[in-house]
């Protein structure tokens, strides 16, 4: 059962075919027989079984008419849930328990969800390997040497071990789809403003999204239309007409022109990696879609503005963290801000530091007009960039990461080199456009690439389009644990 | 020959708006509560929390700036103001830097030396930090968020101040417009208004302006004055033994009745100033300038004006009565209701204000309601009862604001209808004093006060003396 | 256009991030920051003359809520992850005015 999608499982609850406690059943035993390899998940939902009972008992009397009611879901650990510790994978809220759900959890649990657990992530999403996580490494599912990617890896492992039948991730430089990249499984972040920030603990505010993280393409739509809503209590909600993304859900790329920017595929990429993704655009083209090789412009800048940005956000949405109204608080300290200085160097880890650092130092006096404004200013010309493509093009493919999943232990050597593989997926969040990743073919040692389909603000129905027909000529697509007995 | 120095003089105050709500958040800004139970995962900077701006703020903002002759900038923005501190529960406090809501106004005041006009820099709006208790039992600080979020203007004025005097007379102008708006109590004591002092000093002649000190914790008139007075002196002293004035933050401390500078390395004084990515910008166009202006309430110069042409006060009088925007709406209201404008007046100033000095209370509290006023001016106007009595009605009413007929039939205080009890009462003082009598019929008429004071013994108070005598002069002529 | 951080920028920088450095890790730190800006110092080929900066993407302006209180008493929640409460209040160690 737990090779089925998530819209299949939903749908066999509805029709009474299995329980929702068969469901959450299956899911867990996976996760018993996966989770000592993998460690994707921090916590795990103790309260499950009453919940799945609840679920049930709502269903039966008709409740809950979304297609994912009953269905398990794993959650990343920087979203928060009522009652259910959410850590950030850090030392820094080892012990935290939120008040309140993020609006996107509340309109899962609306729908009737079961959440598994929460999942493993690089510290306060600040990574690309899930290895900065203060709780250990993840492994990828295909390859247990390897990195899972980040900063979704709990989640995008999670789902491609089979242990929940979707997730939730969250997206501010490529964290859920190069982590669907290199997990074999599909990831969107939706257009900036879809999905309420409300109870994401932010890293990169104006950059941020959730999203989902699904084995194909319809369950990512199927799920982002439950999560997506407008909220009042997040002022960079955006008010959307049509949030319908499963309509999106079409075979038919005729006359669809897509765009694929020449400097993506030029050197630093992965030779396999740019093999698969020109096949794709090929096959994309046989199905009647217009295929162009274009310039895009601003790539080279993309990754300066964006961790000018992020970490410039980050250092100040972190300040919060300082022992006095929750999280860590040092034992030994000597007088207030010694309490600061000492909690936060030991609640947080060297990649967290490394950034609230730099984040700092370009917003600090002297500075802040060369690098912050600067960064600011590039921000426009790459949105400019993409709506100068979009004004050509209905979509634009290219790979989702330069490479497939490292080894582990390979990228913390040095952080820029990890910093770059941001590349194709940071332009997206400073310009607030939609993306999605979808698993393309394998490279030589059988480690899943991805491609990713980038639409116009307020476009997911195009790009869900795109990769749902890309999906289906693509053929079936196996994840490790469905090929062999025991993952 | 010693230098004759100018101090020059900027303001900064900070006023609360009194809306319902904070200004990012839901939760009430009622004055009291028990710690922290105003609050919620925004106004305590709990991880994956929002703001989300109330407007009526973004109204009383425009309030303030027009009634302060400030152009509106049509575009502005939120910026987050970075430092550490425990009443800042986000470690940042939203404001506003790079493009303020208000700029480039001006107040007149009048001080001894005439009027003067003081130029406001900009006004921002931005939020309020929570409360810090020190326990010296325990040894620590104790903190409650029930204030944090609570929404601040901060009016930035011009160096245009040379005096204590003009900074007084500029805090009271701000005070009571901010008063008449409607958008703030603005009491000094109580701390919805509050002022930092920006004080350099310079030869006189000289146009540069000297370095500045910034000082903080000047909780009343009187503060403000000792403070900027011995500011004033420690730059001088400075200046004249040739040492340099150092740009710091001083504080206060008006028992001892001098600053220190409060240096701190832990304090590194950059506030790394960047657009709130939480908030979106404002966008105030001239149609919403133009409702805000068409409902701005009269202000202090109009009243005195109107009720001097109206109501024929005197301009002594006007200024008085409008020295308080509650005195002027009670008067107003209780002139309206009795059509007796000048007794109205008279009330206000003679008995209100006796009664609030005696109490030690401020004219915002007075529960006294015009309806009831105005019932015991046309009370005492009918002749129901004298004016002693009607004075003692009053107590109660300022008191307990109680109906004045119904305490006058309670008390039995009404005059006296009956005109045989008064000619009884008046017959028998006469035969209780006939020396007295005497006296009067010889041309001594001056004992009929004395007269008229037995009768209205006997009458308990219930009787015009006005009328007394009327009826004791009739019975002693005849 | 090597940037170079001496010692007493990088305290200063620890101080706004409110972060304990040992010696080693101020070095690290000093070194980590001036690679990154080498690599950041590629935005100066960009003419970016006549272009504003560009903090929010959408053309959104004036989100707002209504001066209605909608929260109630929630103080037993918010102190819940306090780490040292007392009477109420979070409890820090002595800020010196």
């Amino acid at each position: 059962m737990i090779e089925q999608t998530a819209l299949q499982i939903g749908q066999k609850i509805k029709q009474k075919e299995i329980s929702v406690m068969e469901a959450v059943e299956a899911s867990l035993m996976q996760l018993r027989k996966s989770e000592p390899k993998l460690h994707a998940y921090v916590t795990e939902n103790d309260k499950i079984a009453e919940r799945a009972l609840k679920i049930q008992e709502g269903i039966t009397m008709g409740r809950y008419d979304s297609p994912l009611a009953g269905v398990p879901v794993a959650v990343k650990d920087n979203i928060c849930t009522k009652d259910l510790r959410t850590t950030c994978s850090s030392r820094m809220l080892a012990d935290f328990m939120p008040v309140y759900d993020a609006q996107a959890v509340e309109n899962l649990k609306r729908a009737g969800a079961v959440i598994i657990g929460k999942t493993n992530m690089d510290e306060f999403a600040m990574g690309s390997t899930t290895e900065t996580s203060s709780y250990g490494v993840t492994k990828n599912p295909w390859d247990e040497t390897r990195v899972p990617g980040g900063s979704s890896g709990g989640s995008a492992a999670a789902v491609a071990a089979g242990s929940a039948a979707y997730a939730l991730g969250s997206d501010t430089g490529g964290s859920i789809r190069q982590p669907s990249s290199f997990c074999g499984v599909v990831g969107i972040k939706p257009t900036y403003g879809t999905v309420s920030r409300y109870g994401l603990i932010a890293y990169g505010s104006s950059l941020d999204q959730i999203g989902p993280i699904a084995k194909d393409v319809a369950d990512c739509a199927a799920v982002l239309e439950v999560i997506a809503s407008y909220d009042q209590k997040d002022s960079t909600s955006v008010k959307r007409d049509d949030m319908r993304f499963t309509d999106g859900l079409s075979e038919d790329v005729r006359g669809m022109k897509i765009g694929v920017p020449i400097e993506y595929l030029e050197e630093g990429l992965q030779e396999d990696v740019r093999e698969s993704v020109v096949k794709a655009a090929a096959m994309l083209e046989q199905a009647g879609a217009v295929v162009e090789y274009f310039e895009l412009g601003m790539t080279e800048y993309v990754i300066p503005a964006y961790y000018v940005i992020a970490s410039a956000e980050a250092s100040s949405n972190l300040a919060r963290f300082d022992g006095v109204k929750y999280g860590y608080r040092a034992v030994n300290y000597e007088g207030l801000h010694g309490m600061y200085k000492k909690s936060r160097s030991e609640g947080f880890g060297a990649e967290v530091k490394r950034r609230i650092m730099l984040g700092s130092f370009v917003l600090s006096s002297g500075y802040y007009d060369a690098y912050y404004l600067k960064a600011l200013k590039t921000k426009k010309l790459i949105k400019k960039s993409f709506n100068d493509a979009f004004e050509h093009y209905d979509l634009i493919l290219g790979p989702t990461a330069p490479s497939t999943a490292p080894r582990l232990g390979e990228s913390l050597e040095c952080p820029l080199q990890m910093y770059l593989g941001d590349i194709y997926t940071a332009a997206t969040n400073l310009a607030g456009l939609p993306a999605i990743s979808v698993p393309c073919g394998v490279d030589k040692y059988n480690l899943p690439i991805g491609v990713q389909f980038t639409g116009d603000c307020f476009q997911e129905k195009k790009i869900i389009r795109g990769a749902y027909a890309f999906e289906k000529m693509r053929g079936t697509w196996e994840l490790p644990f469905m090929k062999k007995e025991v993952c | 020959m010693t230098k004759q120095y100018e101090s020059v003089i900027g303001l900064e105050v900070h006023v609360e708006l009194a809306t319902r709500t904070k200004i990012f958040c839901g939760c009430s800004t009622e004055f009291g509560g028990a710690p922290n139970t105003h609050t919620c995962p925004v106004c305590t900077g709990m991880p994956g929390s929002l703001p989300v701006l109330n407007k009526k703020v973004v109204e009383y903002a425009l309030k303030a700036g027009l009634a302060l002759n400030c152009g509106i900038n049509k575009y502005s923005r939120f910026d987050r103001k970075n430092y550490f501190y425990p009443d800042n529960p986000q470690n940042y406090q939203i404001s506003q830097l790079y493009l303020p809501i208000c700029h480039d106004g001006w107040i007149e005041i009048e001080t001894a030396a005439g009027q003067k006009t003081v130029g406001i820099h900009e006004i921002h709006m931005e939020e309020d930090a929570g409360k810090l208790i020190h326990d010296e039992w325990q040894d620590c600080s104790l903190v409650d968020y029930n204030r944090s979020g609570v929404p601040l203007i901060e009016i930035v004025s011009e160096p245009d101040m040379r005096s204590a005097e003009e900074v007084t007379a500029y805090l009271d102008k701000l005070r009571l417009t901010m008063q008449y708006l409607g958008v703030s109590d603005c009491k000094l004591q109580e701390g919805s208004m509050r002022a930092d002092v920006n004080l350099s000093v310079r030869e006189a002649g000289i146009k540069t302006l000297g370095t500045r000190t910034e000082m903080k914790n000047l909780n009343s008139f009187k503060a403000i004055a000792r403070a900027i007075e011995a500011e004033k002196a420690r730059q001088i002293e400075l200046l004249e033994g040739g040492k340099p004035v150092i740009q710091e933050t001083r504080r206060w401390d008006d028992n001892k009745e001098y600053s220190y500078a409060m240096r701190s390395k832990e304090d590194a004084k950059d506030y790394r100033y960047f657009p709130d990515p939480d908030l979106v910008p404002l966008e105030i166009g001239d149609p919403w300038i133009e409702r805000v202006k068409s409902e701005q309430p009269e202000l202090r110069t109009e009243k005195m004006r109107r009720y001097q042409q109206v109501y024929q006060l005197s301009e002594y009088d006007a200024s008085i009565i409008t020295g308080s925007k509650k005195l002027a709406d009670l008067f107003e209201a209780t002139a309206d209701i009795c059509k007796m404008p000048k007794k109205a007046a008279n009330w206000i100033i003679g008995e209100t204000l006796k009664c609030l000095k005696e109490h030690n209370m401020e004219p915002e509290e007075l529960i006294l309601s015009p309806q009831h006023l105005a019932r015991l001016i046309q009370i005492v106007d009918k002749g129901k009862v004298n004016q002693n009595i009607a004075k003692d009605v009053f107590r109660s009413m300022f008191k307990a604001d109680i109906d004045p007929d119904d305490y006058i039939k309670e008390q039995g205080l009404g005059m006296v209808e009956d005109p045989e009890l008064l000619t009884n009462a008046v017959a028998e003082v006469l035969g209780e004093y006939e020396k007295a009598v005497v006296q009067y019929r010889e041309g001594k008429t001056k004992v009929i006060g004395f007269l008229i004071g037995q009768v209205m013994k006997k009458m308990q108070g219930k009787a015009d003396p006005g009328q007394v005598g009327e009826v004791l002069k009739s019975a002693l002529e005849n | 256009m090597s940037n170079r951080l001496d010692k007493e920028m990088i305290e200063h920088v620890s101080i706004l991030a409110k972060l304990d450095l040992t010696e080693t890790e101020q070095i690290q730190a000093g070194a980590d920051i001036e690679q990154m800006l080498d690599y950041i110092d590629k935005l100066k080929e960009l003419d970016t003359a006549g272009i504003e900066p560009m903090p929010h993407i959408f053309l959104v302006r004036n989100v707002f809520r209504e001066d209605e209180v909608v929260n109630a008493d929630a103080s037993e929640a918010m102190l819940r992850n306090a780490p040292n409460q007392s009477d109420g209040q979070y409890q820090v160690p002595k800020t010196v005015e």
